[in-house]
């Protein structure tokens, strides 16, 4: 009951807070005023039933149990995962049919659907080149997508000025955003983690300010078009088969992502990486370079962001500033916090909930943002792992291994 | 060099500056208490316009005298932003006391995002042109260089700083304040209630904010979803440029910062003034991080 | 008596505060040092100073390798000073919490191994061997530190004394030459201090290892040390055996306080 009343006085509270922005609207061109009090009831009502589940989520949250609403998801997929990589069977099984569907996709669906597919894949690269910065090495950088136009204008202007194809390009590209990544690394390197953050930010807004306002070089607010899509042996291909082709293309690129990615966080650089999270004193105190490491995961990062902008660019053919803002930098962060920093199975599913789900509940695009801001908030209180957890590397111990075959024996 | 247009440049400089300082305050005051950067504070400098906005709208069409309509907005405005921030803090950070480093950071950019998509869905996408609400000031004609508004934001500002300093100095809330931005523990110890005086940075600071909202609404005269972005990333610049954590530093922080911006948009050319506020940004963070006014402290470990 | 360690006019300056002033202090080959002093006396800016995490203001200070050559470490980077051979410990424990317990050992071998990104991405022959070799040495200190059971854990929950003792292994990964503990029996209960000073004497003897370690437990330095640095407000006010430190005049009066009496 109390907590009931607590709700309910949570709910007024809102109400009153939200009232003004809610359910006034004001046109000051015809001089006249819209009401719109029904939505303070819902939102009352909204605000109520939401009180009762927060409540509830800290009463767990205290009592360190898993917070159910997010957490059972999380857990249930957490253990099928697990259960997939102890049985080495049904490992193999899942992966083919899920290979088997990625391929299948553009074959058996519209053009329309591949197009949505390619943009989503294209986030996971994003979001899982953030997560070795973030996840993996635990520097917050907020101005990642800076990386990604540096690829797409590398492509852009390269094809511009030299007449330079995709295949070009794409190393080009990433080695561009990598120097990138360099410039802004060296000085940054001792910044603590919140101004870390910032200067990345401002670094991202410099480089989309400047693409802005250097029309000369980088045709300003109106971008460049006619970027050529990747081309294949000289082959030529309509507009259908060369979606499908690029649909391919960044389903090899993930693959190779993925593979790279998870190797990398395996080895003794990944677990430098890892410690530098942790504890950046201790890191240092084991004898890790860390100018070194730091400096590893932003190229690291950035080459990814470069390669994935290089093929945005010949997949929409046009590119102009605004979809490099910061916006897109919270979105595939969002993607690296709900999916769990530094678990690539976990980011992978958010980028693909988070980009699929506002496409094809279409009630819900309006509200993507909204949600996404949510998403990072409710994450960070309830479940700052992520979805998907406690995703363990499995170690062999020689030792073990010999105790146990001298058991059998 | 033109001396009228240097006179006009700097006071252009000035009354922008304070309104960097205005919000720029609020970040320091909170980053003084717990160490966060609140991303989200550029936001309710944001609602307090839009507030601002709604109230001025309704009270003008159902014939309110001209003459409180501005005053009538501006209180309820700093009224719902205090709400806005106090509930900002329980809601996105009180959970995450105790938590690493970069979680409350998380959140508030989270935050952020929200509250700029609920003010999106709920009004508009759209500039909206905000009402001039400013009294005649026949006085000003013979001073041609400083307009109403600059003239309203100079005072405002100046007042508002001047109290805000006589509160952290000399009532005991503020000596309150001040011991647990210096020891959140020992405050704690001598029966200081922490979790009060945070809700109450974070109501003094957004209160500010919020006049800053309707100052620079009534100045520029159109508002919409996203000015508390750049704002908040320029105040925060200021907040820095001082040296976070130090009140004066922030007030002289936005000064220079808005100096800068109006003498380098007036001689050389306004498209880089927003690159030259995140270059001031980077700079002062890499090479002296501490500040104009703040002091260096040694890493703990 | 081969020295390992020496430091000579060690000053630490903090603005106006002096943190350290003028210290001298040796570790020779195989022995166990005790620091000893109240709160604040400066020890661990101490151990921060010869790890390179703080720069000193005045002073020299040297680590001596096997074959008599000497490096001095002014200047130097921590994670150059540890792959010289010093490791440490912290006085609140900092492990890497969201890794597990092996995990935590073998960053400590980051400095003794050489695999770089391209060996990770290809896994060759030579950074796949690299990287078993690693794993077993890293569980064979784990064996040896008694903490072998709980080696996928996570970092962060383990016990108390078993964090304490995962910091050490983690220390010991590193092959040092000279091992710093800071506190390491801190909030122990005398059992596991009676552990914890057999796992010392352990690692000086089998290991080789000089020690130098900070510590408020006075029975166990006492019967630990083979010598004891008594500090007070930054500098060293008394050295010698247990025995000499337990009878000096300056060391009774620092820890009971002046008495008029």
């Amino acid at each position: 009951m109390r907590r009931v009343i607590k709700a309910l006085l949570t709910a007024v509270w809102f109400m009153i807070l939200t009232f003004p922005v809610m359910c006034i609207k004001v046109n000051s061109i015809d001089n006249t005023v819209n009401w719109y009090p029904e939505r303070a009831f819902w939102l009352g009502v909204g605000v109520f039933v939401m009180a009762l589940i927060w409540d509830w989520c800290f009463a767990r949250k205290s009592r360190g149990l898993p917070v159910l609403s997010l957490g059972a998801i999380g857990e249930s997929m957490g253990n099928a995962l697990r259960r997939l990589q102890e049985q080495p069977h049904y490992r193999g099984g899942a992966l083919i049919l899920l290979a088997l569907v990625m391929l299948a996709m553009p074959v058996v669906s519209s053009i329309y659907q591949t197009n949505i597919m390619i943009s989503a894949l294209l986030y996971v690269m994003l979001a899982l080149g953030l997560n070795i910065v973030v996840g993996l090495a635990g520097q917050l950088v907020l101005g990642y997508v800076a990386f990604y136009a540096v690829g797409a204008y590398a492509y852009g202007l390269l094809h511009q000025f030299f007449g330079l194809g995709f295949w070009v390009c794409l190393p080009i590209g990433g080695f561009l955003a990598v120097l990138f990544g360099l410039v802004l690394g060296f000085p940054v390197l001792r910044l603590r983690g919140d101004y870390l953050a910032i200067v990345t930010l401002g670094f991202g807004e410099i480089v989309r300010l400047a693409l802005l306002n250097w029309p000369s070089l980088t045709g300003g607010p109106s971008g460049i078009s006619n970027i050529p899509r990747p081309g294949l042996f000289g082959l030529e291909m309509d507009i259908n088969i060369s979606t499908i082709y690029i649909y391919y293309l960044v389903l090899a690129a993930v693959v190779l992502t993925i593979i790279v990615i998870s190797r990398l966080k395996n080895s003794r650089v990944g677990l430098a990486l890892q410690a530098l999270r942790e504890d950046e004193i201790a890191c240092e105190a084991m004898g890790i370079d860390i100018t070194r490491v730091k400096l590893s995961a932003f190229a690291l990062g950035s080459c990814w962001a470069g390669f994935a902008g290089v093929i945005f660019a010949a997949k929409t053919t046009y590119i102009n500033p605004s979809s490099f803002g910061f916006m897109e930098s919270a979105m595939i962060l969002s993607m690296v916090v709900l999916g769990g920093m530094g678990s690539i199975v976990g980011v992978v599913i958010a980028a693909m909930i988070l980009i699929l789900a506002p496409e094809y509940l279409r009630a819900f695009s309006e509200y993507r943002m909204l949600i996404f801001g949510a998403i990072m908030v409710i994450m960070m209180i309830f479940r700052p792992q992520g979805l998907v957890s406690g995703e363990r590397r499995k170690y062999k111990i020689s030792a073990l291994q010999k105790k146990t075959l001298e058991g059998r024996s | 060099m033109d001396i009228q247009f240097f006179i006009e440049l700097f006071f252009g400089g000035l009354t922008r500056g304070s309104i960097y300082a205005l919000i720029a305050l609020g970040y320091t005051l909170v980053y003084g208490i717990i160490e966060l950067i609140n991303f989200a504070h550029g936001e309710v400098y944001m609602l307090g316009a839009f507030t601002a906005l709604l109230v001025a709208g309704v009270l003008g069409i159902y014939g309110f005298p001209f003459g409180g309509i501005l005053i009538v907005a501006t209180l309820a405005a700093i009224v719902w932003c205090a709400a806005y921030g106090y509930t900002l803090e329980k809601v996105a950070y009180k959970p995450l006391r105790g938590a690493p480093r970069l979680s409350p950071l998380i959140s508030a950019i989270g935050m952020s995002i929200f509250l700029q998509n609920y003010v999106l869905l709920a009004q508009t996408s759209d500039f909206v042109p905000f009402p001039n609400l400013l009294p005649e000031m026949p006085f000003l004609d013979s001073i041609e260089v400083l307009s109403p508004s600059n003239f309203l934001i100079l005072l405002v500002s100046t007042l508002a700083m001047v109290a805000l300093t006589v509160f952290i100095r000399h009532t005991r809330m503020g000596k309150a304040m001040r011991a647990t931005a210096q020891n959140r523990k020992m405050a704690l110890l001598l029966g200081i209630n922490a979790d009060k005086i945070i809700s109450l940075t974070f109501i003094i600071g957004s209160s500010l904010a919020a006049l800053g909202g309707v100052l620079i609404a009534s100045h520029m005269q159109v508002i919409n979803y996203n000015i508390g972005f750049l704002a908040g990333l320029k105040a925060f610049t200021a907040a820095v440029l001082g040296g976070i954590g130090s009140i004066p530093g922030a007030m002289v922080g936005g000064l220079v910062l808005g100096l800068a911006e109006s003498f380098a948009t007036g001689y050389f050319s306004g498209n880089y003034e927003d690159i030259l506020a995140f270059g001031i940004l980077i700079l002062i963070l890499i090479f002296r991080p501490d500040g104009i006014l703040g002091k260096a402290k040694v890493q703990k470990v | 008596m081969n020295p390992v360690l020496e430091v000579s006019g060690l000053s630490q300056d903090f603005g106006g505060l002096r943190a350290l002033s003028d210290l001298d202090l040796r570790v020779n080959a195989h022995e166990i040092v005790a620091l000893i002093g109240p709160n604040g006396a400066g020890k661990t800016t101490f151990f921060n100073c010869v790890t390179g995490i703080y720069t000193p203001t005045e002073g020299k200070m040297c680590l001596h390798d096997a074959e008599g050559g000497k490096t001095l470490l002014n200047g130097k980077k921590p994670h150059h000073i540890t792959a010289l051979g010093m490791a440490r410990t912290f006085q609140n424990i900092r492990l890497f919490g969201n890794m597990t317990v092996l995990e935590n050992v073998m960053v400590g071998r980051h400095c003794r191994t050489h695999a770089g990104i391209w060996g990770a991405l290809m896994r060759d022959k030579a950074s796949r061997r690299e990287e078993q070799d690693s794993i077993d040495r890293s569980y064979a200190l784990l064996e040896d530190l008694h903490l072998q059971d709980l080696w996928n854990d996570l970092a962060c929950n383990l016990s108390y004394g078993a964090q304490r003792r995962l910091e050490i292994a983690r220390a010991l990964a590193t092959e040092p030459r000279m091992l710093l503990l800071d506190e390491p029996a801190a909030g122990m209960n005398p059992q596991e201090t009676n552990e914890l000073e057999a796992l010392v004497r352990n690692i000086r003897d089998t290991w080789q290892i000089s020690i130098l370690l900070i510590e408020h437990d006075m029975s166990m330095v006492m019967s630990l040390s083979d010598r004891i640095y008594v500090m007070e407000y930054g500098s060293c006010i008394a050295t010698g055996t247990p025995a000499e430190v337990r009878s000096n005049p300056r060391v009774i009066k620092a820890y009971l306080g002046e008495s008029d009496a």
